[in-house]
């Protein structure tokens, strides 16, 4: 009952906060999914670019977040950034990059030999094939990518708040430093809602714009 | 030729660029100042792989198991429902979990261990289920054919043919899970957090990276140590990295 | 028209470099099926891929209607000739319209036009439109899906179609059915069409002729008939199985073996009439009887005939079968296996008796082309 009533009392910070947690975490992962989409085509062009271009992505996704945050501060604060929002979306742009790239590399490489050999034999051009085969089978699992990063970089963003980026950690991180349980429960309710909101509007909008003609045949993940 | 000229090229550039950050931070006596946390590092480096070791073979010894539980036929109509659950679970922030498991065990060690197992344990049972229930109905066909009662089948066929799926979900656990002990810090447990978070409130550069390089360095080698028993346990017609 | 000229692939391995097409060179007249027939890596499928730059060649020729393709532009060349592959190859997130479109809208004709199109080629593939058009290949079964396939290929009317085993992946008795359409349909396309198989039946079924490939070469080109009648060497022989005398029952048509000149009674003769004419044709064992219509009602059996007084209506059996004049020597034979019977009677569209043909004139027809073929096999060989 007290929760409640405190985040009812508080309401518009926790809104305020709910706000800045997403569009940080969009931001950033918009800009992930720019470089990530394209990364990934390009490199189902050579296996072994491939290769290292995700093994060096998986190497940093397993860089703890807060390890990151603690390599950046002393690089980005040469150029006056240290702390705040940047080490954070940086962070998460980083992040992103393993499952958005390897998703969709994965889903291109996985169109079938069979469709490819038809797309090519019809007369498609390389451009074709891409535009109207390849990536509208490849969304749903590019979709999924961009989901999972969006998922895994709610975390960190929550973690961020101790850098000073703002968002739904820093209630965590106030209700920790003041030992206000108040502060702390609302906050961890708070961004695992956020989280598992976010997944399931994310795995809605991957089902929409999964091709009709696969939304059958084709699973989620990958 | 050019790909192997541009490759040295690069190595030449890579080294120069280690060699300069390192004369750099010597000039600004960095590395004194690093150094001086070494007592520290090693302490707390101790006290972090305590916390995984606890946390994580307490999470693989219920995490399996529940997954092997969940996966048999008669528990069908519910596991569906209980992975559901576990599914929500896996995308609850790490801090979260380390929050929550503060607010109702309070602080120390305890309620770190606590949460960093709930955190390890959904991958683990999850992927158990997974590799468990996707094996394919041909081969338990067969396995009952052969007249191999349903615990000869868990252990000569089931098991092992998941196994490389189970590996993948404790390595990804473990990650997650060296990954988080640094915010295990935050409710009072102690490990390599202390130097990071200590480092960015007081804003000591050497202070942070004493904590961040070896933070860094045992995910990595955690990561790298789980897919190397993977490679060696995992038998050698199903594990795809051994063809 | 397709010609091949030397048509060589070599692809470098590791092993070194392997012989995948050796110098095929062939030809295709307009409106025939020819089917591409061997082992597996007999470089069939190569050499089929090589036509459409699937696989590119090492060297030699294609020329398409009389012209050379290798200074067209690769992506020209592929909208101009149909190409249908055992795995279909539909594209799951396209409607089945935009897959049957998918030539034409890369070609750039208007909307009007590919729609109609579309539902154009429904018909000629013999599925309903409106049922179909909208939905999704995931929708429907192999042997629609390959229907599909097929009218995708036909889309912006290639005269060349190429097939790759295009009906491997179905089940037996839907690829009959499919083979069977396929046939009536080309009967009234008249594409020329290389088809790759490695089934000797469907070879002989669907193609007017075949091209048999080893290792890399073309061992032998013929008609169905004459490669039945006269393979050119021990590999082809076996290749064809041992029973391929029997196979040639599938390319003979029964009006080719029906004797016309036949002896046959009304209901209203009596069966001293009978037998006398069983006499005056040489029947040993019985007479048909037809009706006034001409069309047959039954048979009376010497047995009774001889022993019995009396008029046929009374006394006739009923007929083991009959076999339409368009039907293949296979059909006969088996109606007459099953039957216990040495004749059939034979009848037209109407039904109406026009003949009938026996295990004699069936035997003696296809042994006169195998002595044929034995006597011109040793003098030296011409063409293919």
């Amino acid at each position: 009952m007290e929760l409640i009533q405190y985040a009812w009392t508080n309401i518009d910070v926790l809104l305020a906060r709910t706000v800045e947690h997403i569009s940080l975490v969009g931001v950033a992962v918009g800009l992930a999914t720019l470089t990530g989409v394209p990364i990934g085509i390009a490199i189902t062009q050579s296996e072994r670019v491939a290769r290292v271009v995700l093994y060096v992505a998986s190497i940093i996704i397993t860089i703890p977040s807060i390890a990151l945050f603690g390599l950046m501060i002393p690089i980005l604060s040469v150029f006056g950034h240290g702390i705040g929002y940047v080490p954070a979306v940086i962070a998460v742009l980083l992040y992103s990059q393993l499952p958005i790239i390897r998703n969709t590399y994965t889903a291109i490489n996985n169109v079938s030999p069979a469709l490819r050999e038809a797309a090519r034999g019809i007369g498609m051009s390389p451009l074709q094939r891409m535009r109207q085969v390849e990536i509208p089978l490849a969304i749903p699992v590019i979709m999924a990518g961009v989901r999972t990063a969006v998922v895994l970089n709610i975390g960190v963003m929550a973690i961020a708040a101790y850098i000073g980026a703002g968002g739904l950690g820093t209630f965590i991180s106030r209700g920790i430093s003041q030992s206000d349980p108040r502060q702390l429960i609302v906050g961890a309710v708070a961004v695992s809602l956020l989280a598992v909101i976010t997944d399931y509007t994310l795995l809605a909008l991957q089902r929409w714009l999964t091709p009709k003609g696969l939304s059958r045949s084709a699973g989620a993940g990958a | 030729m050019l790909a192997s000229m541009l490759q040295r090229f690069g190595r030449i550039m890579v080294l120069a660029a280690v060699f300069a950050a390192g004369a750099w931070t010597y000039a600004t006596g960095f590395i004194d100042e690093f150094l001086w946390h070494w007592p520290d590092v090693q302490y707390l480096t101790m006290q972090h792989l305590w916390l995984t070791a606890m946390s994580g073979s307490l999470a693989i010894a219920v995490g399996i198991p529940l997954g092997i539980v969940l996966s048999r036929p008669s528990m069908a109509r519910v596991a569906e429902s209980i992975m559901q659950v576990l599914n929500v679970g896996t995308t609850i922030p790490t801090l979260a979990v380390l929050a929550l498991s503060m607010s109702f065990l309070g602080i120390g060690t305890t309620p770190a261990v606590f949460g960093l197992f709930v955190a390890t344990l959904l991958p683990i049972t999850r992927n158990t289920f997974a590799g468990l229930t996707g094996i394919s109905p041909a081969l338990l066909e067969a396995a009952a054919g052969i007249g191999m009662s349903p615990t000869q089948r868990l252990f000569r066929v089931e098991l092992p043919n998941a196994l490389y799926v189970i590996f993948a979900g404790i390595r990804t656990a473990l990650t997650i899970n060296v990954g988080t002990v640094p915010l295990a810090f935050l409710i009072g447990a102690g490990g390599l957090g202390e130097l990071i978070f200590t480092g960015i409130d007081l804003f000591d550069p050497a202070m942070m990276l004493a904590g961040a390089i070896p933070t860094a360095m045992l995910a990595i080698a955690v990561d790298a140590l789980i897919a190397v028993i993977a490679f060696l346990v995992v038998p050698r017609g199903v594990n795809p990295n051994r063809a | 028209m397709i010609r091949l000229e030397n048509l060589t692939k070599i692809f470098e391995t590791q092993k070194g470099s392997v012989i995948a097409a050796d110098h095929i060179t062939m030809e295709v007249p307009s409106g025939e099926i020819c089917i591409l027939l061997g082992p597996s890596g007999c470089g069939k499928t190569t050499t089929l891929k090589m036509i459409n730059r699937i696989v590119p060649p090492t060297s030699g020729k294609v020329f398409i209607e009389g012209e050379d393709t290798s200074g067209m532009q690769t992506e020209d060349l592929r909208r101009n000739i149909g190409y249908v592959i055992q795995q279909i190859g539909l594209f799951p997130n396209m409607t089945i319209e935009e897959n049957i479109t998918a030539v034409p809208r890369l070609l750039g004709w208007d909307a009007k036009r590919y729609r109609e199109r579309a539902r154009e080629l429904m018909d000629v593939i013999a599925m309903d439109p409106n049922i179909y058009l909208n939905r999704y290949p995931s929708e429907l079964s192999g042997g629609q899906q390959q229907r599909i396939g097929v009218a995708r290929a036909l889309a912006a009317d290639p005269p060349v179609m190429l097939m790759d085993e295009p009906f491997g992946a179905i089940d037996p008795i839907n690829r009959a059915v499919i083979q069977d359409e396929f046939l009536k349909m080309q009967q009234a396309l008249k594409k020329t069409i290389l088809f790759v198989s490695h089934d000797i039946d469907e070879a002989i079924k669907m193609g007017d002729r075949i091209a048999i490939f080893r290792a890399g070469r073309l061992v032998q080109l013929s008609e169905p008939d004459d490669l039945l009648a006269a393979p050119k060497d021990e590999f082809v022989e076996s290749f064809l199985g041992d029973d391929r005398a029997l196979k040639r029952l599938n390319l003979v048509r029964v009006g080719d073996v029906v004797s016309s000149d036949i002896g046959t009674v009304n209901p209203g003769d009596t069966l001293a009439t009978a037998l006398k004419r069983m006499d005056e044709y040489g029947y040993q064992l019985s007479i048909l009887m037809v009706n006034e219509q001409n069309e047959p009602v039954g048979m009376v059996p010497r047995s009774v005939a001889s022993l019995t007084r009396g008029y046929c209506r009374d006394h006739f059996q009923p007929l083991p079968g009959t076999i339409h004049m368009g039907d293949s020597l296979r059909k006969a034979t088996s109606i007459m296996f099953a039957e216990d019977t040495t004749w059939l009677p034979c009848i037209d569209d109407n039904g109406k008796v026009c003949g009938q043909i026996t295990q004699r004139a069936m035997t003696r027809h296809l042994g006169a082309r195998f002595r044929a073929a034995a006597r011109t096999a040793t003098a030296p060989a011409t063409g293919a």
